[in-house]
């Protein structure tokens, strides 16, 4: 019996943590925008030769880097 | 004539396309893109999606951005700046595919100093971060309309920042609602299968605990706009459907926490969660918009950011917020007026088409007064202002605000009805009540009293609005008639008079029939008249070259245009002149004649003259006819009658035609007809008619380009969907058949709850059946209707 009662907390505790990812995810506005990331995930991302070979590699930390920058702004 | 397809923007390039790189482009403009897209080696642009480059419309290129440096400007622009990055979002009306958000979201390859792009689609915006050292905002603004994603930058956008998303606190309700009911029928599973009174005592306190703390937040939280707009309609002294909802809430929650509390059960929390939740979903179904159209749009939005002004001799840009009395401005080819200002230099040609309905350009002399709105077409003017932007004459118009949004939101079908409704679940609640306590013990009597309210709680009804309408919103939006929101569709169902303007909205703005009367002209005539009226941007001159486009040009020798009067050129040593009777003919101009005339001399003769007209709307003809059936018909028009006959034989003996109209005029007409009590559906295309809209029970505006400027109104109506108006009208009627279908249902499971209640047997599986039961029912038979109704029309 005690099993069970564990056990419907460690539902809570799972549901709960499901809720809390949904409630961030919507926050985080992953639902302001439900048709770019459908197309965005198809392109690749090598196939533009760049202009300056050199500043490659650079610029692809950036684009991680940068990529919170929504959120932080607001 | 084969059809050769401009490789950037697939429109038809003519019988001369310009060539480059052995590829077909319809315009300077198109291949300038593709050159610029093809020296980055940005050519998989045109096969993600081939042909969907964005046109720029002829005389619509030059468009400034000077102002992007003014250091007011750029804060309020700006999202973030930390002195070496900055970041800014900007709308660009023309993103519209695949290919335009793998474009734009590259455009670190356009230019290095762009750190990152990022594309919100339904929104049509671009976040952009960039190195300030490397690029200004005002590159960046020239990079994008280079590439023909030219940003629109309206004053009402600097002036309030972007305001976070209600969907999204919307969304986190749902969420805690969902997550509540889903466990909370789970602990009120073992309740209703057979065997589940032998359940130890222990699990029902457990499980009675856990569903008042997982309901909590459902009751405080996701369900708080129900109490605050019942609590609205009460201090309007409406009884809102919200009423009766919030009442059902609170006695659910009251007698299942007395359940609780007393040991007894765990109460209807499931169903007080699972009603909540698809309410919620109903809500968020309605509100579903269009987020890149904006219906709320004010002059603002129309006007100009940054002017010129001239002090001390010298040119400098300003705010237009910075404009005062006094200031001397110039105002260039295809640039707005933006105050009420005296002419001091420069010959002017307004065209007021958008502001007075005005369909022909007006010349102005130096010395005379011009209004705000206008736009000048042809050399640069220069302008005294006399009165402030806010304190013009039209700016001041436009500036008056209805509150007829309220009134809709409360003023409907769904609120009528429930006020009986409330009425009579009230007294079929006393009654009960007081026939319990003469029977049975109070306790008994108060349980069913609840009961009552619990099963009687209108869910089934509240949802029957949201997904009948927020389905027809739906067709409609996907037939090209956007709709603000939905309490529209009962206003349009409502309508009796319709009430039209003439310039833009039932005739088309660009497009003109054209005739030419006197001799007939040669094709050497033809070609001669092309070749000289090509290098004038007054719009005749432009609509005359564009009608004979397919002919070739020839060289000229000399060229001189005087303003306001017409064209005198050497053509193949031949003088062709181009313009008024009086510099033609030299006869002065006749009166009586109020359509716009364009004569021709060629060698000292004169040839003849076009008469220049406007072209109705396609589908006008079938519209008006159809439409004089239902509703009674006016027209309103700013211009003047030259074309009251031909209105008069498409508008039939029966419709109201009215020209010469103020802007202020067409408001006092439309209040007037609602003074009579009509309910007026206005359909108008410009700032003219925004007093109008406004004042209208339900203002449509009709546009080419839905996305761009069009005045705030309760629907737009793309223009190529214009033949279709009586459709949709008559839709909203289907629409309303089956809401009160739907109330019908409902209503039908109300009786069979009441039955439960007033003899107290509602049992908490009785409700955790019939409440899901009735909801997604009516939800269902909502929605497919629609479907099944809107799959049939045209």
């Amino acid at each position: 019996m005690s099993a069970i009662i564990f056990l419907i907390f460690l539902g809570i505790l799972v549901a709960g943590g499901f809720l809390a990812a949904f409630i961030w995810a919507v926050r985080s506005g992953q639902f302001d925008d439900d048709y770019s990331p459908s197309v965005r995930m198809l392109f690749d991302k090598d196939d533009i030769p760049s202009i300056k070979p050199e500043s490659e590699t650079d610029e692809k930390n950036e684009v991680t880097e940068s990529e919170e920058q929504p959120d932080r702004n607001q | 004539m084969s059809e050769t397809k401009c490789v950037h923007c697939g429109a038809d390039c003519g019988n001369s396309p310009v060539i480059w790189d052995e590829k077909p482009f319809c315009c300077h403009g198109c291949k300038a893109v593709y050159q610029i897209l093809d020296q980055k080696k940005m050519g998989q642009y045109y096969e993600i999606q081939p042909m969907s480059g964005i046109r720029i419309e002829k005389g619509k290129e030059t468009k400034q951005f000077a102002f992007l440096d003014l250091d007011e400007i750029k804060e309020k622009l700006l999202l973030f700046n930390d002195g070496n990055t900055s970041s800014v979002k900007l709308f660009l009306p023309g993103i519209h595919c695949a290919s335009c958000i793998w474009l734009l979201e590259h455009l670190n390859t356009l230019h290095q100093g762009i750190i990152y792009s990022n594309v919100n689609f339904p929104k049509k915006e671009i976040y952009i971060t960039f190195r300030n050292n490397e690029i200004s905002l005002r590159q960046i603004a020239e990079l994008l309309a280079a590439i023909h994603y030219v940003p629109e930058i309206t004053l009402d956008q600097l002036e309030e920042k972007q305001k976070p998303s209600a969907n999204r606190s919307l969304l986190v309700k749902i969420g805690i609602a969902s997550f509540s009911f889903l466990n909370i029928m789970m602990y009120s599973f073992p309740e209703y299968v057979p065997g589940g009174h032998l359940l130890e005592q222990e699990f029902k306190h457990v499980f009675g605990w856990l569903s008042f703390v997982l309901i909590l937040p459902v009751v405080f939280y996701s369900a708080n706009d129900y109490y605050l707009s019942a609590w609205k309609g009460l201090k309007y002294k409406v009884i809102s459907i919200d009423l009766p909802i919030t009442l059902g809430i609170i006695a659910l929650f009251l007698q299942s926490s007395y359940e609780v509390f007393t040991g007894n059960g765990i109460g209807y929390m499931d169903s007080l969660a699972g009603l909540l939740f698809f309410l919620l979903i109903g809500k968020w179904y309605q509100s579903k918009t269009y987020e890149a159209l904006s219906f709320e749009r004010d002059y603002k939005s129309y006007f100009p950011v940054a002017v010129t002004r001239i002090l001390n001799g010298a040119e400098e840009i300003i705010p237009i917020k910075s404009l005062k009395k006094g200031d001397q401005i110039i105002v260039r080819n295809q640039e707005l007026i933006p105050a009420d200002a005296n002419i001091v230099k420069g010959i002017a040609n307004i065209d007021y088409s958008f502001v007075t309905g005005e369909a022909m350009p007006v010349p102005k002399n130096p010395g005379e007064f011009v209004f705000a709105g206008g736009r000048q077409i042809g050399t640069a003017i220069e302008l005294l202002v006399e009165k402030e932007v806010e304190q013009s004459y039209l700016t001041q118009l436009w500036n008056q605000k209805s509150d007829k949004d309220e009134e809709s939101r409360l003023n409907n079908t769904i609120n009528n009805v429930s006020q009986y409704f409330t009425a009579v679940v009230m007294l079929v609640a006393s009654i009960s009540f007081f026939y319990w306590l003469m029977n049975d013990t109070p306790g008994k009597a108060v349980y069913v009293f609840a009961s009552v309210l619990i099963i009687a709680c209108p869910c089934a009804l509240a949802l029957t609005i949201p997904f009948t309408f927020g389905s027809t919103m739906r067709l409609f939006g996907r037939k090209g008639f956007y709709i603000k929101k939905t309490e529209v569709i009962e206003q349009l169902y409502r309508t009796t008079a319709v009430v039209f303007d003439k310039t833009g909205t039932i005739t088309l703005n660009r497009e003109v029939t054209i005739n030419f009367k006197g001799d007939v002209l040669s094709d050497e005539d033809i070609q001669q008249i092309r070749s000289v009226v090509r290098h004038s941007s007054h719009p005749l001159s432009t609509t005359l070259n564009d009608y004979y486009r397919d002919h070739e040009h020839i060289t000229i020798s000399t060229y001189d245009e005087l303003p306001g009067q017409g064209i005198t050129a050497v053509v193949d040593n031949l003088r062709i002149n181009v313009g008024s009777k009086a510099f033609v003919l030299g006869e002065p101009e006749n009166e009586a004649t109020t359509e716009s005339r364009v004569y021709v001399g060629i060698d000292g003769k004169c040839k003849g003259y076009f008469s220049i007209g406007n072209r109705y709307r396609k589908g006008l003809y079938d519209v008006i006819p159809q439409l004089s059936q239902h509703y009674k018909l006016h027209l309103l028009s700013g211009d003047n009658d030259s074309e009251r006959n031909n209105l008069r034989e498409i508008f039939g003996p029966e419709a109201e035609l009215h020209f010469y109209q103020t802007p202020t005029d067409k408001k006092a007409y439309i209040k007037k007809l609602k003074d009579e009590g009509f309910k007026v559906l206005m359909i108008g295309d410009g700032l003219n008619d925004a007093g109008a809209l406004a004042e209208s029970h339900t203002g449509i505006s009709i546009a080419d380009d839905v996305f761009s400027f069009s005045p705030a109104c309760d629907a737009i109506l793309e223009s190529k969907r214009f033949g279709q108006l009586y459709h949709f009208l008559a839709f909203t009627k289907k629409s309303f058949g089956v809401i009160r279908s739907s109330f019908v249902l409902s209503f039908f499971y109300n009786l069979i709850g009441l039955s439960f209640a007033v003899t107290g047997m509602l049992s908490p599986i009785i409700a955790a059946i019939l409440m899901p039961v009735s909801s997604v029912s009516v939800v269902a038979f909502a929605t497919f209707s629609i479907r099944i109704l809107g799959g049939k029309m045209k």
